[in-house]
């Protein structure tokens, strides 16, 4: 094993990590502000794919397909808070699991009704297509190193919204005391809907990003959403710093321990014995993780207690 | 009171309507359960089978076969659940549909173990070919090991010494690395079981890079074969890459794109196959669907056709004559000559395919003829 091949493991744990990110910041903005488990999070991310893929279809631009990818799954976010969402805020966690439950089948069935059940077309594009040499030799995808620069820089954006500005004043507000803050004249339920279509276009973000190298297809949300719980369960709930350490730690987890496990196997064992040891270990790094924080911090790393 | 009676009286017809069609289905009619995978990830094949089976079944206009469709949404638990109630409440004699080997352990040795009969028309996992056959399994379309041997034969003859090997961690993953290096002569550069439904192999493919290898071996069906494409082609690595035709099949050829342009991959199936019956299949299948056939769909429509030749010959309530009606294939495949060995696994061509561009359309060619009327490894350990 080189130093190379290492620290190419590192940036693709860092990139799926600043991937979840982008996930997991929306959902844990809407659990912190609104007390709401959105398990529609994940139907976002797919809206925002296909948006971005019908998009460069038409017009053969990437460019404009993110700008559809955030436009159409903030649409989508805010007007399943309008209709739905709204309706449960004061209802306990079971029944917001069980209607969101419901927003990702209607969600599913309905992309698979306009777009059918074969997966879509979308590329990289060609100005950031192939690989780029860094230092020590390393050869790297550009798009790959892109992702990373943009979820870095929406990290950096999202952090300067909620310390800045005013709407992160009332952000912040509504997640410490939201009867004060309507007391106080703020308008909580448009508050919400901002939030929500916040969160949701950042979820349509990543979608659009990740589907340009995966396949953009009906329930590609799902396994995703499940990291992204993951990733604020060890974060700390309603924490963006939260979401951003809980994200990198969880993307290099899972990168590097299905790249390094096997090869420690490997050096007691025969080698096919340990890559499926070490492959099926690996699977659960991620949830020990969660276990570990848990025990220690059990309102996880950033979390008020 | 009065709903109460209402309740009855609709019960009562129910039980008459049932006893009627019961009683219908004892002349030589034929009810097949299918059980595929229409919504999730996995979809697109199971549609195809659908789809190819069922344009065979209204070709054929035999009104005395019905067939009964539920969607398994890739979940073994929902799988067995249909499969139980299709047995004991809709009284099915043929169960077919299912795409994933995992689902296929876990439906097919019940269903033929209550004297029903299973044809399947995609999943071939290895216990079922070998000691684990049984009189009424049927496989229509390969066993699993199939496509990767002709792959591994293809690896030698391309004089590939070194290959770096890639599948998913489930039955058929095993199945297609075991398949791969049972014909292939060279040696492993690497050996990677990633997770099923997997979607980011950057670090499969970092290690790829750094392994040296000739060439890379991957199965990966659905759409973790269009994320590896797409990653793998964006990567600079430029290390050949060669697969089974699942990962480049017509349906999801298009959402790979140019990354796939020049793959070889193997097939037992391809629409050039020059015969009559897979000419009018394509064409057919073009005319009613609007898209062109994958092979998934041409063993659907193989699938059905052989129900349909063998119903002709016996009745299915006569388990034995109809077990021999199946067993003699007598049906004009569109994969040419097709025959079953003594496991009823099939005994057929296997094709070395290369993806090429026709107008606007991504799809395979068939470049050279992989193994010539191929039987697959485990038919020895079955007693049948």
């Amino acid at each position: 094993m080189s130093l190379v091949l290492l620290i190419e493991q590192v940036l693709n744990g860092l990139q799926s990590g600043v991937m979840l990110f982008l996930m997991a910041a929306g959902l844990t903005l809407v659990f912190g502000v609104m007390g709401l488990i959105n398990l529609a999070h994940g139907s976002l991310y797919m809206v925002g794919a296909f948006a971005a893929a019908a998009t460069a279809a038409a017009t053969g631009s990437f460019l404009l397909a993110l700008i559809a990818s955030l436009a159409a799954a903030a649409a989508a976010g805010a007007v399943i808070e309008l209709a739905v969402i709204r309706r449960l805020y004061n209802r306990d966690h079971l029944d917001q699991v069980l209607a969101t439950f419901a927003l990702i089948l209607i969600f599913s069935e309905g992309t698979r009704w306009l777009f059918g059940s074969f997966p879509l077309f979308l590329d990289v594009p060609s100005y950031l297509s192939g690989a780029v040499t860094l230092p020590f030799g390393i050869q790297y995808p550009l798009y790959r190193l892109t992702i990373i620069g943009v979820g870095l820089a929406v990290a950096v954006a999202l952090f300067l919204l909620v310390s800045r500005t005013r709407l992160g004043i009332r952000i912040r507000a509504g997640e410490s005391d939201r009867e004060m803050i309507a007391a106080l004249g703020v308008d909580i339920s448009r508050l919400y809907t901002v939030v929500f279509a916040l969160g949701a276009a950042l979820a349509g973000l990543a979608g659009a990003m990740v589907g340009a190298i995966q396949s953009v297809q009906v329930g590609m949300g799902e396994p995703v959403l499940i990291l992204a719980f993951v990733v604020i369960v060890i974060g700390g709930i309603g924490s963006i710093k939260g979401a951003l350490v809980g994200s990198l730690l969880v993307g290099l987890t899972d990168t590097l321990g299905g790249f390094l496990l096997p090869q420690a196997f490997g050096l007691f064992m025969d080698a096919s014995s340990a890559t499926s040891i070490g492959s099926a270990l690996a699977s659960m790094l991620i949830y020990i993780l969660m276990a570990g924080v848990l025990i220690f911090r059990p309102s996880g790393l950033f979390g008020r207690a | 009171m009065f709903l109460k009676n209402l309740g009855m009286a609709v019960s009562a017809l129910a039980l008459i309507a049932g006893g009627v069609t019961s009683a219908a289905a004892d002349n030589g009619n034929v009810k097949v359960g299918m059980i595929t995978t229409l919504s999730g990830g996995g979809a697109g094949l199971g549609i195809d089978v659908r789809d190819g089976f069922m344009l065979a079944v209204n070709q054929a206009g035999n009104e005395m076969l019905e067939v009964v469709i539920e969607d398994d949404q890739r979940k073994p638990e929902v799988a067995v659940q249909l499969a139980d109630k299709m047995i004991q409440s809709e009284k099915v004699d043929i169960l077919t549909g299912i795409i994933w080997s995992n689902l296929a352990m876990a439906v097919v040795p019940a269903t033929t173990a209550q004297g029903k009969f299973y044809l399947s028309p995609n999943a071939g996992p290895s216990p079922l070919a070998g000691k684990g056959c049984h009189p009424n399994y049927f496989n229509v379309a390969w066993q699993n090991d199939n496509l990767h041997e002709a792959a591994g034969a293809y690896a030698n003859d391309a004089g590939f010494g070194k290959t770096f090997m890639l599948a998913p961690n489930y039955p058929a993953g095993k199945d297609a690395l075991t398949g791969y290096k049972r014909l292939y002569k060279g040696d492993a550069a690497g050996e990677v079981y990633t997770k099923l439904g997997q979607t980011d192999y950057a670090a499969e493919i970092a290690q790829i890079r750094a392994s040296g290898a000739d060439s890379v071996y991957f199965f990966l069906p659905g759409g973790m074969g269009i994320s590896f494409l797409k990653q793998y082609a964006g990567s600079g690595v430029d290390i050949p890459v060669i697969g089974p035709a699942f990962s480049f099949d017509q349906g999801i050829l298009q959402a790979v794109g140019a990354a796939a342009l020049g793959v070889k991959n193997t097939s037992q199936w391809n629409k050039d196959i020059d015969n009559e019956a897979n000419a009018a299949f394509v064409a057919s299948f073009q005319e009613a669907y609007g898209r062109l056939p994958s092979l998934y769909a041409s063993q659907g429509f193989d699938t059905a056709n052989l129900i349909l030749s063998a119903m002709d010959k016996a009745d299915v309530k006569d388990a034995d004559a109809f077990r021999a009606a199946l067993n003699e294939a007598d049906f004009d495949s569109v994969r040419g000559d097709f025959s079953f060995g003594n496991n009823q696994h099939p005994i057929q061509n296997i094709y070395v395919r290369e993806v090429i561009k026709e107008g606007d359309v991504y799809t395979n060619k068939i470049i050279a003829t992989g193994l010539e009327n191929h039987a697959d490894a485990y038919a020895a350990d079955c007693k049948l």
